[in-house]
């Protein structure tokens, strides 16, 4: 098994160059190669985050569209596709229009501009159905626990709703319904919601009763001063990731306060570790695949923001006057490269057997599909 | 090693003057293996809770009195502070997992208390081996069948190694011999490892002949630690060889199979005279069968429900491989077999839940995956294992109303049937808020009152007492009588006896023994309920049986 850390940094670098375009081929050449290695080495048995991400993108790409034919948007195009009936606003709502002209740059940029939402919504699929994020909880430092119990319940709220609504659906067709059309899915709300919030409690018990958030003996300034330098760093983090997703944001905001929130926040969980008690079974190892995966995945984020700040052409996409977007070579190759990953990296173990099996089921129908021609010869 | 003194429980908004619990004093000594026993809703979970903490930090409530564990008080200690002592095992396993896979969910208690690696790989090995998971090891835990994740979750908990441990129904969702597995591993930490055992259980002709002591729970009062045999002799829930022994007056009262074989030595040389004459008292018992079960019953021949070379993929599992199967009207089937064999899918299939991947299931002519749902609820209902599936209101009067007016019965139809099933259902409660077998009852009242031919009940005992027990076979019993068709997946070989005209037994998706219950039950060593090990060669199954055979001989 890769270690986790390695998947979602993985998934972190498809997330920050999509950040950083807005050409739908480099996009959907993003979303594509995601899917591919989630369909190589998605392990056996693996929740597949991967395609409800992608249809939630799906619906924000339509909202997105829906939402700016209707209410405009700045970008003014001379092509206007149609004219909806305009609704007459009150004065203090200067700025806000409602219907009025809809022109197809608009609605371009709004698709292009949800596409990039649904891209980054497929790489964080991508990162989930490769890696569980439970998993990856188990890094969380010492110092966090309290977070940890509220995402791990949430994490674990999610999957169970869709299998517990399955359920009721299912147990709605004992009671005579069909199980389908909106009335029913009203129905089907407080069961599904009910049964799911006492599925949350009993596991926020059962962590409590095996000991999870268990604080060894220290003294309160010390927890105290973890626990502020912890929050300082995040929000560092946070703010100087904030800068260097927004390009438009420049200066201290970008790079220099996320160097320094990482900084803080490392320290403070190296000084809230080092009283952690946890031990782990099973050390997931640090090698060259996991090395090679995270490299292949910085590599087109690097780029992009590289090729964004120094007005490469194809990484924006033109929108007036409208052009077909360019595709250069070297920007292609770049979010090519973390496809890489469905191939340096081993199978997981189970995954692998699977295709095993298959292989040699394949090979003895093979086999026995030879014998029949020589029958036929012999007759 | 615990220590209760005066302890009373209330949960907010119940009823200052009947709290959950009351005046509960005791202490459970170090490695002894205590059993919480009790009807349905007496306090028993409470009380267990109370135990790690639970009661009252995460549950709320107000709480007089002391607890103490291992010297630690817990008022002063939370549950996660007791986690190195304390060990509980919930009802519901699926519910409790935190990561996602077997392995990891083994080592994830001892990762928090910071075992040292080189110990964590040893006992997570160790513990795959007591419970039987080593072939699942690497499997994802939603992928398991119900009785591997209650093995998982007992072993999360034991991997961890606490002095106490602490199980609520642990064996409820097992089947008997997963659960003699599991039981068998328990009585070992007791006897070898000197392990302090708190264990509430209905089944307790599995249990009550590994306790040492009993704690008898009623309506929130707890007596003191008694023997199990004293207790026996008092309690209101009690198996079939306590139930035996009490009839025949045996004193001391007789708690496992084998005291009670040597003790009913003389009596099976009354009943039965001679090895040579087993086949005519088996002929005997058949009559009798005739008589009382299969007698007055209106069976015009056609089955009711067929199922012929059916079978079921589900994900990568093959859960039904050909099966075929007849049930005619008027019968009570009860569909037995090892955890994941199979049996909820065959019933699933005939409700048309689940679509066959091969072969053909027939309920009264209708195919049962593209009829209507309105159509086919006139035909066949299922209760499903939780049943908390099919009900929707809030409120029970709410609940059985919908019900009425699905089936455009009269308004207060479902609620007559309710009483007759069981009594004193708060109309104003929150259908959530019933104990587990009123809940079955109010989910069984919803199927029932459409009066579906074909009646199925998926693992209908799970969490219900003795009396509820008794009351779920005499309905049931009723129902064939009038000529409906009964189905019974369970793991419960007790109320096989009581309740089934014939067994079918699958293993691995396929039949493996099909037949009159009696010749099924009382020849496996398996399935065989109490009071046919007791009287093996001769085919009684139950203290009723026992009862009319003695009556005929006197």
């Amino acid at each position: 098994m890769l270690h986790p850390v390695a998947w979602w940094l993985w998934g972190a670098g498809l997330v920050v160059a999509c950040a950083h375009t807005t050409n739908p081929l480099l996009l959907v050449v993003v979303v594509v190669v995601a899917g591919w290695v989630v369909a190589e080495r998605r392990e056996v048995g693996a929740v597949n985050a991967y395609l409800p991400f992608l249809l939630l993108g799906l619906v924000a790409i339509l909202l997105r569209v829906g939402l700016i034919a209707i209410l405009g948007s700045g970008v003014t195009g001379r092509t206007v596709l149609l004219r909806l009936p305009s609704v007459p606003l009150p004065a203090w709502m200067a700025g806000v229009r409602l219907g009025g002209p809809v022109s197809l740059e608009a609605l371009v940029a709004a698709a292009a501009e949800g596409l990039r939402l649904a891209a980054t919504l497929a790489c964080l699929g991508a990162a989930n159905a490769l890696a569980s994020p439970k998993r990856l909880l188990r890094y969380l430092p010492a110092t966090l626990y309290d977070v940890g119990t509220s995402v791990v319940v949430a994490l674990t709220y999610a999957p169970q709703l869709a299998g517990l609504a399955a359920r009721v659906r299912a147990a709605r067709r004992l009671r005579g319904h069909s199980g389908h059309g909106v009335r029913e899915l009203g129905r089907l709300v407080g069961p599904v919601l009910g049964g799911s919030l006492d599925r949350s409690l009993d596991l926020a018990a059962s962590m409590e009763s095996r000991g999870y958030g268990r604080t060894p003996v220290r003294s309160a300034p010390a927890r105290r001063l973890a626990s502020a330098l912890t929050l300082t760093g995040l929000v560092g983090v946070v703010a100087g990731l904030y800068g260097v997703l927004d390009g438009s944001v420049t200066g201290l905001l970008g790079m220099p306060l996320l160097l320094l929130g990482l900084v803080v926040t490392t320290a403070a969980l190296l000084v809230g570790a080092r009283r952690d008690v946890r031990s782990r079974y099973r050390r997931d190892p640090w090698g060259a695949p996991e090395w090679a995966v995270t490299v292949v995945g910085a590599v087109p984020a690097a780029l992009l923001i590289w090729a964004e700040s120094h007005g490469w052409p194809g990484v924006v996409l033109a929108q007036s006057p409208l052009a077909w977007p360019e595709a250069p070579l070297v920007l292609v190759l770049g979010v090519l490269l973390p496809g890489l990953a469905a191939v340096v990296t081993p199978v997981p173990p189970r995954l692998a057997a699977v295709r095993a099996a298959a292989q040699t089921a394949r090979r003895s129908a093979a086999a026995t599909s030879a014998v029949p021609p020589a029958k036929q010869v012999t007759s | 090693m615990i220590e209760l003194s005066s302890v009373r429980v209330t949960y907010p908004g119940q009823d200052p003057s009947r709290p959950a619990l009351r005046d509960v004093t005791f202490t459970v000594e170090e490695g002894e293996l205590v059993l919480v026993v009790g009807p349905t809703g007496s306090g028993k979970s409470t009380l267990l809770r109370c135990v790690n903490g639970l009661v009252p930090h995460f549950s709320g409530g107000t709480m007089a009195g002391t607890v103490g564990v291992d010297g630690r008080d817990t008022r002063t200690h939370r549950p996660r502070d007791l986690a190195d002592v304390v060990g509980l095992v919930g009802q519901d396993p699926l519910a409790t997992f935190v990561t996602d896979t077997v392995e990891d969910e083994l080592a994830y208690g001892m990762e928090i208390l910071g075992v040292a690696p080189q110990a964590m790989r040893r006992r997570v090995e160790e513990t795959l081996d007591l419970l039987g998971l080593a072939e699942v090891r690497d499997r994802t835990l939603t992928e398991l069948s119900g009785g591997q994740q209650q093995r998982v979750a007992i072993g999360a908990v034991l991997a961890a190694g606490p002095r106490i441990l602490v199980l609520d129904e642990p064996t409820s969702a097992l089947d008997p011999v997963a659960a003699e597995d599991v039981l068998a591993a328990l009585h070992r930490l007791v006897h070898d490892l000197g392990v302090t055992v708190l264990l509430a259980e209905h089944r307790l002709e599995r249990v009550v002949h590994h306790a040492d002591r009993v704690l008898l729970v009623d309506q929130g009062t707890v007596s003191a630690p008694l023997d199990p045999a004293e207790a026996m002799v008092r309690s209101v829930v009690h198996p079939p060889v306590v139930e035996l022994g009490r009839r025949l007056g045996w004193s001391p009262l007789p708690l496992s199979v084998r005291d009670a074989r040597r003790r009913a030595a003389d009596l099976r040389a009354r009943l039965g005279p001679g090895s040579s004459d087993v086949t005519r008292v088996a002929t005997g018992v058949r009559s009798l069968d005739a008589a009382s079960r299969h007698g007055n019953r209106a069976t015009d021949g056609a089955p009711a429900a067929t199922v012929s070379r059916l079978a079921v993929r589900r994900g990568v599992t093959q859960a039904l491989r050909g099966v075929d199967l007849e049930l005619s009207r008027g019968t009570v089937t009860a569909v037995m077999g090892r955890n994941g064999a199979g049996k909820s899918t065959l019933l699933a299939a005939l409700a048309g839940q689940v679509r066959p991947t091969s072969g053909r299931v027939q309920v009264a002519a209708l195919d049962p995956v593209s009829t209507p749902p309105a159509r086919l609820v006139r035909e066949v209902g299922l209760v499903p294992q939780d049943p908390d599936l099919l009900l929707y209101a809030d409120r029970v009067a709410a609940e059985c109303d919908q019900a009425d007016a699905e089936r455009g019965l009269p308004r207060g139809s479902t609620r007559r049937l309710l009483d007759r099933l069981c009594e004193g259902v708060d109309d104003d409660s929150h259908p959530r808020d019933l104990s587990e077998g009123q809940r079955l009852c109010l989910a069984l009242a919803v199927v029932l009152v459409g009066h579906p031919g074909v009646v199925l009940l998926d693992e209908p005992t799970r969490g219900l007492d003795y009396p509820a027990k008794t009351r779920l076979v005499g309905m049931l019993r009723d129902l064939a009588a009038s000529g409906h068709t009964v189905a019974v997946a369970t793991h419960d070989v007790e109320l096989a006896a009581d309740l089934a005209d014939r067994v079918v037994v699958l293993a691995d998706g396929e039949v493996v023994a099909d037949g009159v219950a009696r010749d099924v039950l009382a020849g496996s060593p398996a399935f065989a309920p109490q009071v046919a090990k007791i009287f093996h060669p001769l085919p009684y199954l139950t203290v009723a049986d026992v009862e009319a055979a003695l009556a005929e001989a006197s």
